[in-house]
């Protein structure tokens, strides 16, 4: 017979076993609480879930794979501002005015190349000069806002297409164009970390790095590609995003981060590193997003959201500890 | 006959680079505003420097020790808003050991997690950020905090006082980055933290409780983040929810800029106390010679790079081959 270990299969299933338990708890408080006349596992409640995940998602999916190799990036916010003012801005460009509709997918390769490029600059800085990730995302954090605040002061950027709305709120097959999104990034992620060799190589240098060098792995570049991939998601996020809300605050995505790191640690990924996978991010998107609306179906405000959501991360860093804890030799004093 | 090796002097020029950037910089400076070095704007720079300075000290003890502290930016927020809500409720005299003693909990629920309970700091503090956040927005009611009678408090003497010519402020951190410095430096107290945090194995089997001096530096943090927080509601007697809002990423930028490892294990007060400077004085310089404001964000973005880049490159001896 095999034997089943626990602590494996509570972890895998523990995000999914939280969210029925989010879900029984706000449908029942829901029928003595709520402020609207729906119930909360109405449908089309659940699925303007799935999309208002897309943002942190898609995101979270990148964040990911560089958790999972290792390192962190806490610059997403700002390079997910700075691709939506390119969206944006890059469609009033005298040099774009003879095209018409077709300046869309310009001014979507032109915010894509951008988020990639500035997510590699990031890999490259960390390649090259040993720099912690850590220390050089918090760097580009405020420098890559500094920037978006040098672009337009403290003022909006505003552009509306309505092609692009048309596009952005489209329902394909009764899904939205942001849940299609969320779900495309999800599944071609998840093909990369488990299906290709860079997925594998990423789990290696997440576990030891000194053994990833020396079976012969580079370390350097693989690095880089995963910080172009999260810079290409967020930009991606924010394409999705404001392609239908049409203007961007230089704070916009303040906070993300924070957000997006919760959802994958929820998700059961390291933070050490070697550990953790797409779905369970996915679930642990889904997880952070049924907790904000379910609150707000009950009346909570953005206060008790933000208590909650912050006592969550550590009790599920304690559940984590606990069920990793047996087989490892620690000292504890 | 003393032997002339190449790579020290590189060493020495990396372990030193910041104090000679700083130096430069100030001489650029000065070039281009005279202005820039006068008493006036010293004091200026330092006094709004206090805050973070303050904030700062606290974090390099966290950071010595090998964890991190993400949440000291809503915590002064925190701290900012019970004082000057109790101020008018029970007098200040009263509201500030009250909020001193709320904050200094909050530092404690911190060190149990990270330094009994082994979590990983990261993690922890970024969840307390959100959730003191919260917590505050919950005890305010999402109203920004006034104090009712401006004028005739004494409250605000922490903030808006001098005393011997010098601002309130500039003394209360000058007079805590001299206590804290000592501690970290000439008490057995400090060399647990520095043992801690370079080899926390190796600290342990030496006989240092390792969880208790972990939770210690959470409440010494947790003292500065209460102190920052009180100069800022002296300082505009009134406040938003949000006020310590991104000063976390300041505070440790300072403290990395200073050069402690946040790997832990190194750092000295002295050297966060640069590193604060450094920070003030870069932002005052840009103002001085016409720069916008943001673009402060951006310079220091590439000089915490140069920063730890130089110190990494010294300590694998490899700057010389570098330069040469």
């Amino acid at each position: 017979m095999q034997k089943v270990n626990l602590s494996v299969a509570l972890k895998g299933g523990a995000i999914w076993g939280f969210i029925v338990l989010e879900l029984l708890f706000f449908s029942i408080a829901g029928e003595y609480l709520s402020v609207s006349d729906k119930a909360f596992m109405d449908l089309e409640n659940m699925l303007l879930l799935f999309k208002q995940s897309a943002p942190i998602g898609i995101i979270a999916m990148g964040m990911t794979i560089v958790m999972v190799n290792g390192n962190i990036d806490l610059s997403v916010g700002a390079t997910f501002a700075i691709a939506a003012i390119i969206l944006l801005d890059s469609m009033t460009w005298p040099i774009f005015a003879g095209l018409g509709d077709w300046v869309i997918p310009v001014a979507w390769l032109l915010a894509l190349t951008v988020g990639t490029l500035l997510g590699a600059l990031n890999g490259l800085i960390v390649w090259k000069t040993g720099v912690d990730a850590f220390i050089v995302t918090l760097g580009s954090m405020l420098g890559y806002r500094g920037i978006v605040f040098m672009f337009n002061g403290e003022n909006p950027t505003s552009h509306l297409n309505w092609t692009l709305v048309d596009f952005a709120e489209a329902e394909f097959l009764g899904l939205a164009t942001a849940t299609w999104f969320l779900l495309g990034v999800t599944l071609v992620m998840w093909f990369v970390m488990a299906r290709t060799v860079h997925g594998r190589n990423a789990y290696a240098i997440g576990d030891n790095r000194e053994a990833a060098v020396n079976a012969g792995i580079r370390v350097g570049p693989h690095m880089m590609i995963n910080f172009a991939i999260i810079g290409f998601l967020a930009a991606l996020s924010a394409v999705v995003f404001y392609s239908e809300s049409g203007s961007v605050n230089p704070n916009d995505g303040q906070l993300y981060e924070l957000w997006v790191i919760t959802a994958v640690v929820l998700g059961g990924t390291k933070i050490t590193g070697g550990a953790g996978n797409v779905i369970g991010t996915f679930g642990g998107v889904i997880a952070i997003q049924l907790l904000r609306k379910g609150l707000g179906h009950i009346g909570a405000d953005t206060s008790t959201v933000n208590l909650v959501i912050g006592l969550i991360l550590i009790a599920v860093l304690f559940l984590d500890k606990q069920l990793n804890i047996k087989g490892k030799e620690e000292l504890r004093v | 006959m003393a032997v002339f090796d190449k790579r020290e002097i590189g060493s020495v020029l990396a372990k030193q680079g910041i104090l000679i950037a700083f130096a430069l910089f100030m001489i650029a400076f000065t070039i281009a505003n005279p202005k820039f070095i006068s008493v006036d704007n010293v004091f200026s720079v330092v006094r709004s420097s206090a805050i973070l300075g303050v904030m700062a000290l606290g974090v390099t003890f966290v950071v010595i020790s090998g964890n991190l502290d993400l949440s000291v930016g809503s915590m002064m927020s925190f701290s900012t808003i019970v004082v000057l809500d109790l101020h008018d409720k029970v007098g200040p005299a009263l509201a500030i050991p009250l909020m001193f003693a709320m904050t200094l909990c909050l530092g404690a629920f911190i060190g149990f997690l990270v330094g009994y309970l082994r979590l990983n700091s990261l993690i922890v503090t970024l969840g307390m950020l959100s959730a003191i956040h919260g917590l505050t927005l919950t005890y305010s009611g999402g109203q920004n905090m006034d104090i009712a009678d401006k004028e005739g408090t004494w409250f605000s003497v922490f903030g808006q006082g001098t005393a011997l010519g010098i601002p309130v402020p500039i003394l209360i951190f000058v007079a805590l980055a001299a206590l804290l410095g000592l501690t970290l430096a000439r008490t057995p107290y400090g060399r647990k933290v520095y043992a801690v945090g370079g080899n926390g194995t190796a600290a342990t089997f030496s006989g240092i409780r390792r969880a208790r001096t972990v939770f210690t530096c959470y409440l010494i943090s947790a003292g500065c983040v209460a102190t920052a927080g009180l100069i800022q509601a002296s300082r505009s007697l009134g406040s938003q929810n949000t006020v310590g809002q991104g000063l976390e990423l300041e505070v440790l930028a300072a403290v990395i800029l200073g050069g402690a490892s946040l790997l832990g294990g190194s750092g000295t007060i002295f050297k966060t106390v640069i590193g604060v400077l450094i920070l003030g004085f870069i932002q005052n310089g840009l103002l001085l010679v016409g720069l916008q404001f943001y673009v402060q964000f951006v310079v220091t973005w590439i000089i915490i790079i140069l920063a730890v880049w130089l110190d990494i490159a010294a300590k694998r001896g490899k700057l010389w081959s570098m330069i040469a």
